[in-house]
């Protein structure tokens, strides 16, 4: 296609992002992958390599030590995570698509010269620190919190409510800061229909509600997809809201690995668990780059 | 269309703000609060402020991390930029699903995982951990955002505008500088701006790539707040909220007079022509 940008220009071009990738994203993930094989040592670093050049790949493959990964699928503790981190994720999902989607559309038919300014707002809490945005809640939902004191003052309860340190808390975490990750494909995607369509399923005798699930809610669906994808792929590791905001009884992959890794300074086992982890997630990952593929070729 | 605007959508949109504003909002007011109880109002005060001023550790922290910041978003920006380039304008080559896949891949990995694969890297090559493993860290995850910002707008603008001054005889490098980069220029600000503020936020990855030297704010903010709640906290969540806010007012002003401008010289050219 681009005849003019041949030769060593294009490679110039393509190879710094290229190299820089490799060396720091691709590699990493065969080195998590090599530790997750190793054994746990109280040494700086605290593992022993299983693998070194000066055995070669012979004595390696020979010595393959899977005991990490038996021990994980051996541990109900481990297994409960990964499937309570899916349920939480896929939970959450579902309530940001029900939070995101009348505002999205409220969005796309709201004025043409208000847009520019809804969608601002909705990015701006996005560029607020997320960690400051977590506290933030705890200050509302804790049991002397803002949530509790306006309750009780409007007189709906006289109890102080227990929401902080609850699954229920990381719930609301989850929706309130991934929320523009959903609002933004959505709204991308009802923008963009045709209010004619609308119009032609009213004059064909079609009422409103009709015609949004028959017309207006199918067309929408790459939005929703994309939508769910950006926020129950990164909520499945989620680290800071089930540590903040969750209670003992939350259990979630992320901060397993996190204390695997910071308090147990068990590094193989956490690479393993970050392995598994990985390949849970691989399904909706390869889902979400397909989807911008799509995209992309779909906008040139 | 704006007869559909009905009652509905003002209600949702309404609610969906205040949902998203609220728990901000009362951060800000509260951390002008005498109290060192967070909920229970007891006149204004700045105290907070001031005894954030005096607190060394969380001073050094907060240039730890703009140092880092600034440093990590110019490179992720330029190496964004490229690989933006990569995806829109170079065509086919060999190993472009990889590629494509590497730049898209980090923005939905969990941090944990991100975070642990680099922290293992660096030991693997022995490097010291601290500023320049931050540094090197944030690059990687924050050039990912910065592409797939400038690669939207590289996608909107007519490439013919490029052949046009190839087959003029500018090399590729002048048409990139002269023609290119200031089309896209709004949208490499904002690569930049995001690159920017996904660094001052993160805490996961520069946990993991940081060693005993480097504690960066957020670092700093997390584990005040697991050791329990602190006003000043509330100050230094403000003075971040502002700061933000304040750029991103700056950067939308700018993109809007360079739209305004752009719409005035179509006008002007029309009106020449017609």
């Amino acid at each position: 296609m681009s005849t003019k940008t041949h030769g060593l220009g294009r490679w110039y071009v393509i190879a710094a992002p290229y190299l820089w990738l490799l060396i720091f994203f691709l590699i990493p993930f065969f080195i998590v992958f090599k530790l997750s094989l190793s054994d746990v040592a109280t040494a700086i670093p605290p593992y022993v390599p299983t693998f070194s050049w000066s055995t070669g790949i012979g004595a390696f493959i020979s010595q393959l030590d899977f005991e990490n990964y038996t021990f994980i699928f051996g541990d109900p503790l481990y297994v409960n995570a990964y499937l309570s981190s899916l349920k939480i994720a896929a939970i959450s999902t579902f309530l940001t698509l029900l939070v995101a989607y009348p505002m999205a559309y409220g969005m796309a038919r709201a004025p043409r010269s208000w847009q520019p300014t809804l969608m601002m707002l909705v990015i701006l809490p996005f560029w607020t620190s997320f960690l400051i945005r977590i506290y933030a809640w705890i200050a509302i939902l804790k049991p002397e919190g803002f949530l509790t004191m306006f309750l009780m003052k409007l007189g709906l309860i006289s109890e102080p409510l227990q929401i902080m340190n609850t699954t229920t808390a990381v719930y609301i975490g989850i929706v309130y800061s991934y929320l523009p990750f959903m609002i933004l494909p959505l709204y991308a995607s009802l923008e963009k229909i045709n209010p004619a369509l609308l119009e032609a399923a009213q004059d064909l005798g079609s009422r409103p509600w009709r015609a949004f699930w028959q017309v207006t809610f199918p067309l929408s669906l790459p939005g929703v997809f994309a939508g769910c994808l950006l926020v129950f792929i990164p909520a499945v590791g989620e680290f800071v809201i089930p540590d903040l905001l969750g209670g003992s009884d939350t259990l979630m992959i992320g901060k397993t690995l996190w204390n695997e890794f910071f308090n147990n300074r068990d590094w193989p086992l956490a690479s393993a668990v970050a392995v598994i982890l990985l390949l849970v997630l691989t399904i909706p990952i390869v889902l979400f780059q397909r989807q911008q593929q799509i995209e992309r070729e779909g906008g040139r | 269309m704006n007869k559909n605007f009905s009652w509905f959508n003002l209600t949702s949109i309404t609610f969906g703000f205040a949902f998203l504003y609220i728990p901000i909002l009362l951060l800000v007011i509260f951390s002008f609060n005498e109290s060192k109880l967070v909920t229970v109002w007891a006149g204004f005060s700045t105290k907070w402020y001031s005894s954030l001023m005096q607190n060394q550790a969380l001073k050094d922290a907060a240039w730890v991390t703009i140092r880092v910041g600034l440093l990590s978003a110019t490179v992720a920006t330029i190496l964004g930029t490229l690989a933006a380039i990569t995806l829109v304008r170079v065509g086919r080559f060999r190993g472009q699903t990889l590629f494509s896949g590497m730049i898209f891949a980090p923005l939905v990995m969990p941090e944990v995982i991100i975070g642990l694969s680099l922290l293992l890297l660096f030991v693997a090559m022995g490097l010291d951990r601290g500023f320049w493993t931050i540094t090197l860290a944030h690059i990687t995850f924050t050039m990912c955002y910065a592409a797939v910002v400038v690669q939207a707008r590289l996608q909107d603008f007519d490439k013919s505008v490029e052949e046009a001054a190839m087959d003029l005889g500018a090399t590729p490098i002048n048409t990139f500088f002269q023609v290119t980069l200031p089309i896209i220029a709004p949208s490499v600000i904002s690569a930049w701006l995001l690159s920017f503020t996904l660094s001052l936020d993160d805490l996961v990855i520069s946990s993991f790539a940081t060693g005993p030297g480097a504690t960066t704010l957020p670092m700093k903010i997390y584990s005040q707040v697991r050791l329990g709640v602190t006003p000043e906290i509330n100050a230094i969540s403000t003075i971040l909220i502002g700061i933000v806010t304040v750029g991103l007012l700056l950067a939308s002003f700018v993109t809007k007079r360079q739209t305004d401008r752009a719409e005035r010289e179509r006008r002007k050219a029309f009106g020449a022509t017609g």
